[in-house]
């Protein structure tokens, strides 16, 4: 091809005026890129990308809600334990006072019996004394009689006379014992 | 256009420096491609930028389809990846500027042409097709057209008719008498150049790095013999580096294309003050 022939084509072929063929390819070319990217694949891919953002946000809130629930049971076991041992404290406060209780109960019976021996005791020895005290005046009442009999020597019949005499020299001998005290 | 059916490659392979022939440079002719079917002159054909772009458009679906046919929660590998791409554009580019709320609607559509866009540039260092599609201003051409069509639709949708007119023509009376200028300006600049501009800033681009990484690859080849071989070597580097320069440009230009598409449908959604 000669120079000027070559040029000659070329200036009959200008690069800014678009062949019509080319024109339809390019179209066609892009609409099918276009149609599946615009129609089915684009999407598809925001589909799942929505759910990933899902996905990540859905994670999170599990975890916020997880710690909430911890945070919730800590107070609720922290709680418990101030209660226990509130209530432990109160038992032992309530067994402190119990027992005390039962202590002075146990004293102050102690103390009853104690007190109704002693009483029991000093009425045992009040009658034994009684006893003691009317049998020695009759003792003490014959063995006067028989003195004063064989001193006399003769037997003191009279026996209603004989126990006034003797009752008012045993109570003549009693007064005398209380002036001396 | 080439007019040479024999023509596979973009150069003559035979030709080298000392042979006594010229440098092959590269042209608009690089740009031509005798059809794979039908006949060049009328308007039924199929040819290899064609193939590429369905090709493309096939190998993005079938990326798509593998990582997002059945997502899963806890992502695999490659959903991991095609995820960030989708993720990059969402947020770093349609929520960034037209806003979460507004621009939801619009994100499957410029995702769609961030890809698309990208992976017709990609074609430009894949071996074997080395070609980026986006060099053929239809292809930019359609995409920004049906951003066009979609950005002005949106601002009569919007605005009913006198609010649009108001949109595209900057209409601010503080202006004074400068008002009709800037109008004229305004509108000329709205309606007729941004759609322009929109499609061949994306097609000169890969014009331009194709031409570079075909001038290059040449001249590696052509000066490959005698004292030539030195040169070569150097200008092999540099189709290296040139590759490397194309990687990063074909990302920016598909980034390029979305960010000005999502201004525009923005634009097109504001309210007017």
């Amino acid at each position: 091809m000669s120079p000027l022939v070559q040029l000659a084509a070329e200036e009959a072929e200008n690069p800014l005026i678009p062949p019509i063929p080319e024109l339809v390819i390019g179209l066609i070319a892009f609409v099918i890129v276009f149609g599946f990217l615009a129609k089915k694949l684009l999407p598809n891919i925001n589909k799942v990308l929505e759910e990933r953002r899902e996905a990540i946000e859905g994670g999170i809130e599990k975890a916020e809600a997880a710690q909430t629930e911890a945070q919730s049971v800590l107070e609720q076991y922290k709680a418990q334990l101030a209660e226990a041992r509130h209530e432990a404290a109160r038992l032992r406060q309530e067994a402190q006072e119990q027992g005390a209780a039962l202590i002075a109960e146990m004293r102050a019976e102690g103390q009853r019996q104690r007190e109704e021996i002693v009483a029991a005791g000093h009425t045992q020895i009040d009658a034994d004394r009684k006893a003691a005290a009317s049998a020695l005046r009759q003792d003490v009442g014959k063995l006067a009689t028989e003195l004063a009999g064989k001193l006399v020597g003769e037997s003191l019949e009279d026996h209603a006379r004989q126990s006034r005499v003797i009752d008012r020299f045993l109570d003549e001998l009693e007064e005398k014992a209380e002036a001396t005290r | 256009m080439s007019a040479d059916p024999t023509q596979t490659l973009a150069f003559e392979t035979s030709c080298h420096l000392f042979d006594g022939c010229g440098f092959p440079a590269p042209g608009l002719h690089s740009f031509l491609f005798k059809p794979l079917w039908g006949d060049a002159d009328s308007n039924l054909y199929f040819n290899k930028t064609m193939l590429l772009a369905l090709l493309g458009s096939i190998i993005i679906v079938g990326f798509f389809w593998a990582a997002f046919a059945k997502p899963k929660v806890v992502p695999g590998k490659l959903q991991l990846v095609a995820e960030s791409g989708y993720d990059f554009i969402r947020r770093g580019v349609v929520y960034e500027t037209i806003g979460k709320k507004e621009g939801e609607k619009y994100v499957p559509l410029v995702v769609s042409l961030f890809f698309f866009v990208w992976m017709m540039n990609l074609w430009s260092v894949i071996p074997v097709a080395q070609f980026p599609v986006t060099a053929i201003i239809s292809y930019p051409a359609v995409l920004a057209g049906i951003v066009y069509i979609l950005w002005v639709g949106l601002t009569f949708k919007r605005h009913g008719f006198v609010g649009a007119f108001k949109n595209f023509t900057g209409y601010d009376k503080s202006l004074g008498a400068v008002l009709p200028l800037s109008m004229t300006i305004e509108l000329f600049s709205n309606l007729l150049v941004r759609p322009f501009t929109h499609a061949v800033r994306l097609f000169a681009n890969m014009f331009a790095g194709h031409t570079l990484l075909l001038l290059f690859t040449i001249a590696s080849w052509y000066m490959l013999n005698g004292i030539g071989i030195a040169y070569s070597a150097v200008s092999f580097v540099m189709v290296i580096v040139m590759t490397a320069f194309e990687l990063f440009i074909q990302a920016v230009q598909a980034y390029v294309f979305v960010l000005l598409t999502c201004s525009f449908i923005q634009g097109a959604l504001a309210e007017h003050h």
